[in-house]
């Protein structure tokens, strides 16, 4: 076997409370595609930082085409051949292809850019890949794909060898993506090796020539793709026992459709505006049912929750709440149709950080504690709180503690008792445990056990698989933007769960 | 540390030293610049000359006040010099009995104006039409505030200008005058209505809901629409706000000067600005109070007043101004990043 063009041995990182990574080797040999396999929050993303220099590893080696490396910054990684292409592209929308792919390393003398050999170095750049683009095409009026491909001119003109591509198949069209894959191969037959980060796994199987697999911070399984099955693959991903100390809730018997969604779509999102968002999804959601919505990032959950709430229009569709067909527009409209949302970015879009616990705890629920209609009745308000600081058990110092220093499963209770406050008929809860520790988590989950038994028809969003089975009593799988299957939790498995989420709707 | 250790210090956080001085650091300082005025010149205290401050400080506090709801929600309004033009002639052609007879003078032009309701009236109205324009072009046409406000600023400016075909519009009768120059006891009436309308504002921001709704839309604006907020209506009216502030500073201005001109009000933006984030208030948003602004505004008259009595230059007085405003900022800039990494 020939000496691998990187390797990665020992490496740890950890993060407040976390073990980002525990002693992961990875190893990529030269012309070869790499893949990159793990669920959400497995470790791959921290490994990949290290990689690049956007982060450093608290303990391992990095031996780099036979030489020890400790990249610091990107730079430095892009100076030793590292090139890594992100989900979200670091291009300048509003420069030139050509100004892009030599950003920060024009050619010319002095502080004057040779601009026509620029265009040609890019033109030289471009052809290789099949882009037929003028250099002074202005990055923002391209397509996704094409925008993609100005990331790889740019990492082939840097001289790279290891092109790191996180996700790259995401945003793209099964035609754009056969398109890469053979620009792939062309790389890897020129030497070129290829670390390729993916949640389709059929990918792996059709590009890729070895895989490495994460779970929970520690390297799992990794070998040569033409050894394995898809079917093994997700066993490594999904492989452990679900934690012990997720309780699992006796489902009642189910009461009325609460919420019935019924072929929802949106289309376009900020990249893209022909992108589908959400494409004919239909579900529906019974008094005192949790329903779990699993997929992997960008399957489309954040859109359906935010779509049903009135937070983002949608195109066609039709929500209907206890029976009544009902037009929600803006979250006023979905307030007074019983249904709250539990956003997923607590501290972007639920809390005010700069404001004290109370006045974050009241804030949807001004109508219940206000006199005249004007002023804010002061006893009122306190009443409240004091009431969800005891059933909740939320700790803070006082009601006036301001509620950026509060824990992150403190502030999660007080965003949960924004919309309980509210004695809302339908809860939709996005990732309602990130971030927050696993007692906080249990918490939660009790929670929200209690509130189905109380006959609140439950959304659950969750990217971990093991939530979704401890909370849920049945689940809606997505992805792309569509259902792609629905179970009971009593027939659910994780396996059974990753490939509905992670394969497309032919192979599942 | 262990977990346990750590989350008990989250919940019970040690006296933060830091936030309490920051909190009253505006009122520190001006009792620091107040004794040091005094030892420099002792007329600096009299009561005479205490009161007179006040009553200089007055229709810039009006300003400040308005001012104070905008920059809670992160906005700005640059157009609040103009307005005051603009409102002044509005409410002194009223005064006068219309715009036909704005410009009349002596003894029989008294006999046609509408008097001061009218003009008090016409003046507040008119800021808070400019008012709803510019919030309207934010919230509606998604110009951001220093743009719309700057346009605003010129545009207004130019209405001054036209309406007053360039000259000042003079002499008031003395129930008019009165709101300018009048006083209740030893108290200037401007500085009785400064005061009233900061005890106003206070109770608005502090105990009603639309006060919590201003604090929500200036903290966290997408939180604010998820939980149910009109972002859109919060944000309109603190414009409208302003404009009300300067139509009732622009009355009395104009009833204390008995003219109205349409150059009145010439980089009054900057002084009310540097009174408000002097004061504590945020320009990001979400953090202040009236109190905060009452005093930062009571602190620039100090200073000015203080400056002029020692004989310093009014040149050097405006350089003065200026350093402090890009301090305060700094100081809040600094206070925020110290929250996050907290």
């Amino acid at each position: 076997m020939t000496q691998p063009l990187l390797r990665m041995t020992g490496i740890a990182k950890r993060f407040p409370g976390v073990l980002a990574l525990d002693n992961v080797d990875f190893e990529v040999a030269p012309g070869e595609i790499h893949a990159l396999l793990g669920e959400n929050g497995a470790g791959k993303s921290t490994l990949l930082k290290i990689l690049a220099g956007a982060q450093s590893a608290d303990a391992g080696e990095i031996i780099f085409a036979g030489q020890p490396v400790t990249p610091a910054t990107p730079h430095d990684a892009q100076k030793l051949g590292i090139v890594t292409i992100y989900q979200e592209f670091t291009l300048a929308p509003n420069m030139t292809i050509a100004e892009n792919v030599f950003l920060g390393r024009e050619p010319g003398l002095g502080p004057f850019v040779n601009w026509r050999k620029m265009a040609a170095q890019t033109n030289a750049a471009t052809r290789q890949l099949g882009l037929e683009l003028k250099p002074t095409s202005v990055v923002r009026t391209l397509a996704v794909a094409e925008q993609q491909l100005v990331e790889i001119a740019r990492a082939l003109s840097m001289d790279s060898r290891l092109i790191v591509m996180d996700e790259p198949t995401s945003a793209l069209s099964s035609a754009e993506v056969s398109k890469l894959f053979s620009i792939l191969r062309n790389l890897r037959a020129r030497g070129l090796s290829i670390v390729f980060v993916t949640h389709r796994i059929e990918e792996v199987i059709e590009l890729c020539d070895t895989f490495t697999v994460l779970r929970d911070g520690k390297q799992v399984g990794g070998g040569a793709v033409r050894d394995t099955t898809i079917e093994q693959i997700i066993r490594r991903m999904v492989g452990r026992e679900v934690s012990a100390l997720l309780a699992h809730r006796e489902s009642a018997a189910p009461g009325d459709v609460a919420l019935k969604v019924e072929g929802l779509t949106r289309r376009g999102n900020t990249q893209d505006q022909n992108a589908t968002v959400l494409d004919n999804v239909s579900f529906e959601v019974r008094r005192g049912e949790v329903l779990g919505l699993a997929g992997l990032i960008g399957a489309g959950r954040t859109e359906l929750a935010r779509a049903i709430f009135g937070a983002d229009a949608f195109d066609h569709g039709r929500v209907t709440v206890d029976g009544e067909p009902v037009a929600i527009r803006t979250p006023q409209d979905a307030i007074r149709c019983g249904i709250g949302l539990v956003p997923e970015d607590r501290k972007q879009q639920a809390l005010f950080l700069s404001l004290a616990v109370r006045a974050n705890l009241s804030m949807a629920a001004h109508d219940l504690i206000s006199r005249w209609h004007f002023f804010i009745d002061d006893r009122a308000e306190r009443r409240l709180v004091e009431g969800f600081r005891e059933s909740l058990n939320i700790r803070m110092a006082s009601q006036e503690q301001i509620v950026e220093n509060l824990s992150g499963g403190n502030q999660q209770k007080v965003v949960l008792a924004r919309w309980l406050a509210l004695r809302p008929k339908i809860l939709i809860v996005d990732e309602p445990t990130r971030g927050i520790d696993i007692g906080a988590k249990v918490e939660v989950h009790n929670l929200l056990f209690e509130l189905a038994n109380a006959g609140i028809a439950i959304v659950a969003i969750s990217s971990e698989l093991s939530e979704i089975l401890a909370i849920s009593d049945r689940i809606v799988a997505m992805r792309e933007g569509r259902v792609t299957g629905e179970v009971a939790r009593k027939d659910a498995s994780e396996e059974l769960l990753m490939g509905m989420m992670a394969l497309s709707t032919k192979a599942a | 540390m262990t977990d346990a250790n750590r989350s008990a210090q989250a919940e019970r956080p040690a006296t933060d030293w830091f936030g309490l001085l920051a909190r009253f650091a505006p009122l520190i300082f001006l009792i620091v610049l107040m004794a040091g005025f005094a030892i420099g010149e002792p007329r600096f205290l009299s009561p005479f000359n205490l009161l007179n401050v006040m009553r200089q400080v007055s229709v810039y506090g009006l300003l400040a006040i308005g001012m104070t709801f905008v920059i809670l929600t992160a906005g700005i309004d640059l157009s609040i010099g103009s307005m005051i033009a603009f409102c002044g002639l509005v409410a002194a052609a009223v005064a006068k009995g219309g715009i036909v007879n704005r410009f009349a003078v002596g003894s029989g032009a008294e006999a046609l104006g509408y008097g001061w309701q009218l003009a008090a009236l016409a003046a507040i109205g008119v800021g808070m039409t400019c008012g709803f324009l510019q919030g309207f072009a934010i919230t509606r046409l998604k110009v951001p505030p220093f743009v719309v406000t700057l346009g605003g600023m010129s545009a207004f400016r130019g209405a001054a200008l036209l309406f007053s075909e360039g000259g000042p519009i003079s002499g008031f009768d003395q129930s008019y005058v009165w709101w300018g120059q009048g006083k209740i006891g030893d108290v200037p009436v401007p500085v009785i209505i400064f005061i009233a309308a900061a005890i106003v504002a206070h109770v608005a921001l502090r105990f009603t809901r639309y006060g919590r709704q201003v604090y929500a839309v200036g903290g966290n604006p997408e939180a604010a629409r998820l939980s149910g907020l009109n972002v859109r209506r919060v944000v309109l009216s603190v414009y409208v706000i302003t404009g009300f502030f300067a139509g009732l500073g622009a009355f009395v201005l104009s009833a204390r000067l008995n003219s109205s001109e349409a150059v009145a009000g010439t980089g009054y933006e900057l002084t009310v600005i540097a009174s408000v984030v002097i004061g504590g208030t945020s320009l990001f948003g979400g953090v202040g109070t009236i109190f905060g602004t009452v005093v930062g505004t009571v602190l620039i008259g100090v200073l000015l007043n203080g400056l002029v009595l020692l004989n310093v230059s009014p040149y050097i007085q405006q350089i003065i101004i200026g350093v402090i405003i890009v301090l305060a900022v700094a100081f809040d800039t600094f206070a925020k990043s110290r929250r996050r990494t907290a």
